[in-house]
């Protein structure tokens, strides 16, 4: 019997060799795949171990700080000012996955970034566990929280837009508001069954809290377009004074323009300057089909439409929120021919035209900053633990949708708006203030949504705030006027906050 | 020390009575080698409590002290009653039962730490249960040792045995879920907090009987009827055991719902097979039956279910583990995945005692115990604990090889290879070598079953070695004198049955 015996040993020799070859294969070749698993929850103690780095706004009031537990992991990310930042901030929970600036900082905030190789390096022969980098925003948080408290307090009862404010010369984001917003502190909670619950409530809510009105819905623009219609003709040899053909109703092909009012343009003809002060929709329309498609189209491009890649966050890194593109549409038959009907409807902003927030923002700002856009941005500074600065934002310039004289034409035609027209409710006390209202129908039936673009100049003639503001469905007509308003305010927060 | 009642030069002797000069019992490198166990087991408790505490307490050896007084007690039953036992054998499963209570207690101080609690008492938790769990494991094989001086003694109540292994096989299956059912698997009998596993009884029972049966009928099933492709296959009516084997497993692995069970059951009686007749044919018909089954076994579980379904589920699971479908599914590769985590995050030298997160490992206690102690003591760790189970296996086929009578080899040789195969099957589980299986792993889990089981294996391996390395005359002579004289009933006539 000892032969079998001695094969049954050599049977266990094997059996034990296969178990240490696939030991060798689980702790050695695949040990990295598994200890840097997402599924390794030892992978998150190990991020909460130390501390995030903290956001702020540009007062130095923490955003996005932590609180210590008790529990396995070992701090808590806590949003002090709830929904008021979440669509710029975003949140950064346990299991799911991290948005907004938490998200694209989250090497830097995380303290894995190379810029903080020095910091790492320095604790590892200290042996604590400092922190990561902390983000300076370009917000000012007067101007956020005026934005917010305006926009959430409207007059008309809206209950979702969006309102953007940018420096116009250097492209800093100065507010950014989305209405409906969440509460960001319901999605980073440890007990991730709660997180997952408030996740899906927020996912289902018909009015789409977690979507960033700002930047990534598009929406009809209405006449606010006809500062880009406008743009075209000053560039096509038109002037502020030229007479362009008007009148009360305007039928091109299947399509008829009517004005907001009977009283405005009626007569034949009507100065550029005039027809947007007032806002004449049939002098656009006509002035859209008369200059043609390709021009309209051209010059929409040339204030940023149809740009899907533009983000916004981190100059340097290139890496932020992803804005939506806006899009003027085809305007076209199918045969390939311009379609006249579409180009009169999308010359007031109807039709196909859909424009973001952020993108009438930056329209405003090209006019005030003499016709260069600069590229918009969020992160103003970079901190490392101990705040010494690491980097700060250089601005950049992204393009130049027209040139200096059509600019300083166009900041006239759109101060004489707030001053002489559609758009007065936007003035404020010591600031020259331009801008245009657009008032867009949507869908049948429901009620228009409200737009004001603009801009702010301060008495030493330096643009210190250029706006876009977006209330949805405004009842109770002239939807326009309430989202002019608030458009002031937040333009005299942020030209008062900063220290201009 | 042990104290000679008769001259050692008594030649019918054995047990405690025989002193050949000549013969070296090798019990004090036995003392020796188990000094060195517990010093290895208290150093464990030393780091674990310096990585958890950050301090180590005055107490941290109370744990390996009291073990090592148990060992000794085993140690000391073994040189007055085996004293040409095999000197490794103690040792080595001393350290696996050592390191599983001090890995015990670790898991419990992490807890404790967790929840804010004073550090647990030496009896308390599942440590302290595991040492009493050891206490009465050892109780029982110094028992065994004391009461069957002579292993040939235990044939005489094989068909007895061999009822008891197949009705202790049978109760989980035929008892409702509720009361047999853990994590899927149905190897329990649950009397409320408290459970047995009758299969770890069951092997050794079933172990005697098979060797008693097989030693009867080895000439007829060595008969060779038919000569196919170089093999001597047996006749056709000598299968009936083989079959009736096959059989039982396949219920087995239908209604207890666990793979690794079945194959242990069915390993063991077709290796005792095949040492018995020396006819390979026997290892290939009972491989093929085997594998042949669980095949059908799969197909059925795939396109009926039913009680097939399980095995069936966790044939997927083992086969793609981290496929999202098997990992998110209630009794998927949760358990397995992190398992691997958790063995990937020890890598090659591991974390050290108490400085890993082995508390994400689910049933870290009992069947993932290897993969918990495998973050920590990494692939060195895990490495050295396989070489001492094959160390254990190989010395049990040893004392097989050298023992005289065919009944201990057999025994011998089934118990070692049965613990091999066991060892296999969970550690395989776990490292996804295998679809996984609810055995636990032998003198590690938690749990008194496995370990009073498993110790009355080793308490019979020393019986057989001291056997082989005894004395040549051993034998179970009426005649046997002495004053400590076991119950007789047990070593009365010579049983026909045996040959030498």
């Amino acid at each position: 019997m000892n032969a079998p015996l001695r094969r049954a040993g050599v049977v266990v020799l094997v059996l034990f060799g296969l178990i240490f070859a696939n030991l060798n294969w689980v702790q050695a070749y695949k040990a990295d795949d598994y200890r840097t698993a997402s599924r390794n929850p030892r992978v998150t103690v190990a991020e909460y171990k130390r501390p995030r780095g903290v956001i702020e706004a540009d007062n130095g009031v923490a955003l996005a700080k932590n609180a210590e537990t008790d529990d396995t992991l070992k701090y808590l990310r806590q949003y002090p000012k709830r929904e008021i930042y979440a669509p710029v901030l975003g949140y950064k929970p346990v299991s799911l996955g991290a948005t907004g600036i938490e998200e694209t900082e989250n090497d830097f905030l995380s303290g894995e970034s190379d810029k903080l190789f020095a910091d790492r390096l320095a604790d590892m022969f200290t042996g604590e566990e400092t922190g990561g980098g902390n983000v300076i925003l370009s917000l000012k948080s007067k101007a956020q929280e005026v934005a917010w408290k305006q926009m959430t307090d409207n007059e008309r009862g809206a209950t979702k837009g969006a309102a953007v404010a940018i420096d116009p010369r250097t492209g800093a984001i100065q507010a950014l508001v989305s209405m409906p917003s969440y509460d960001p502190n319901k999605l980073v909670t440890h007990d991730k069954a709660a997180a997952a619950k408030a996740y899906q409530e927020l996912n289902a809510d018909p009015s789409q809290p977690m979507l960033n009105r700002a930047l990534a819905q598009t929406l009809p623009p209405g006449s606010t377009f006809k500062v880009v219609v406008s743009a075209a003709a000053l560039q096509n040899g038109y002037d502020v004074d030229t007479e362009i053909p008007a009148g009360s109703v305007y039928q091109e092909g299947g399509a008829t323009i009517r004005n907001a009012e009977d009283e405005v343009c009626p007569g034949s003809e009507i100065s550029l300057k005039e027809a947007l002060t007032e806002s004449c929709n049939t002098g656009f329309a006509k002035l859209g089909v008369k200059l043609g498609a390709d021009k309209v189209k051209g010059a929409a491009k040339a204030f940023g439409f149809e740009d899907d890649t533009l983000k916004v966050g981190d100059l340097e890194s290139g890496d932020g929120l992803k804005v939506a593109a806006s899009r003027t549409g085809d305007i076209a038959n199918p045969d390939g021919s311009t379609d006249k009907a579409a180009l009169a409807q999308s010359s007031i902003g109807q039709r196909d035209v859909r424009m973001t927030p952020l993108q009438g923002a930056l329209i405003a700002a090209t006019v005030a900053n003499g016709g260069e856009q600069m590229r918009p941005y969020l992160v103003q500074k970079l901190l490392s633990p101990d705040r010494r600065t690491i980097y700060t934002a250089s601005p950049k310039k992204r393009s130049d949708p027209v040139n200096g004289e059509v600019a300083s034409k166009l900041k006239e035609m759109m101060v004489s708006v707030v001053e002489n027209g559609t758009g007065k409710k936007a003035r404020i006390d010591g600031y020259t203030v331009g801008g245009k209202t657009g008032t867009a129908q949507n869908a049948e039936g429901k009620d228009p949504h409200g737009w004001f673009i603009g801009f702010a100049f301060n008495d030493k003639g330096e643009p210190v705030s250029a706006v876009c503001v977006m209330l949805e469905n405004v009842r109770g007509g002239h939807a326009s006027a309430e989202a002019a308003r608030i458009a002031g305010l937040i333009m005299k927060a942020a030209a008062g906050g900063g220290g201009n | 020390m042990t104290a000679p009642a008769v001259p050692a030069s008594s030649p019918a002797s054995t047990g405690e009575l025989s002193r050949i000069p000549g013969l070296k019992t090798r019990r004090n490198a036995e003392l020796g080698l188990l000094a060195f166990a517990m010093a290895l087991v208290a150093m464990f408790a030393w780091t674990v409590e310096a990585n958890q505490f950050g301090t180590v307490s005055g107490t941290f050896w109370v744990p390996p002290v009291l073990l090592s007084i148990l060992f000794l007690g085993l140690h000391a039953v073994v040189r007055m009653t085996a004293p040409y036992a095999d000197p490794v054998l103690i040792p080595a499963v001393a350290l696996i039962n050592g390191i599983g209570v001090a890995f015990l207690r670790r898991l419990d101080i992490a807890r404790a730490i967790a929840n804010k609690e004073p550090a647990p008492g030496v009896f308390a938790g599942t440590g302290g249960r595991q040492l009493a769990w050891t206490l009465g494991a050892l109780i029982l094989a110094a028992v065994l040792l004391l009461v069957v001086r002579d292993h040939k003694a235990v044939s005489r109540y094989a068909y007895t045995l061999g009822l008891v292994g197949i009705v202790l096989v049978m109760i989980p299956a035929v008892l409702p879920g509720s009361l047999s059912e853990v994590n899927g698997a149905k190897l329990w009998i649950k009397f409320g907090s408290f459970s047995i596993q009758p299969g770890e009884f069951a092997k050794l029972a079933l172990v005697s009987f098979f060797a008693y049966y097989l030693v009867r009928k080895r000439e007829v099933l060595s008969l060779a009827s038919h000569r196919f492709l170089g093999l001597d296959f047996p006749r056709g009516r000598d299968l009936g055991p083989v079959v009736t084997v096959w059989l039982l497993s396949l219920l087995v692995l239908v209604f207890e719902k666990d793979l690794g069970t079945a194959l242990m059951y069915f390993g063991l009686f077709v290796v005792t097979l095949y040492v018995a007749t020396e006819r390979s044919s026997w290892l290939i018909i009972g491989l093929l039956l085997f594998f042949g089954g669980v095949y059908v076994a799969y197909l059925l579980g795939e396109a009926v279910g039913g009680p097939f379904a399980n095995f069936y589920d966790r044939a997927q699971v083992w086969l793609d583990p981290f496929a999202t479908a098997n990992y998110e599914r209630v009794g998927g590769s949760y358990q397995l995945v992190q398992g691997l985590f958790g063995l990937g995050t020890g890598g090659l030298f591991g974390s050290g005692p108490g400085g890993g997160s082995p508390g994400f490992i689910p049933e870290v206690r009992t069947d993932f115990i290897f993969a918990g102690l495998g973050e920590e003591i990494g692939l060195f760790g895990l490495s050295a604990l396989l070489v001492m189970y094959l160390l254990i296996v190989e010395r049990g086929l040893r004392a097989a090889l050298a023992v005289r009578d065919s009944f201990g080899k057999l025994v011998a040789g089934g118990l070692a290879f049965t613990l091999g195969l066991q060892v296999f099957v969970i550690l395989g589980g776990i490292t996804g070598l295998i679809p996984l299986t609810g055995q636990t792993t032998p003198f590690l889990s938690a749990g008194g079953s496995s370990l009073m089981a498993n110790w009355l294996l080793v308490a019979m391996l020393l019986r057989i070695s001291n056997a082989a390395r005894g004395p040549a005359a051993s034998g179970a002579g009426p005649d046997r004198p002495g004053p400590k004289k076991a119950p007789t009933q047990l070593h009365g006539a010579m049983t026909e049955v045996i040959k030498p």
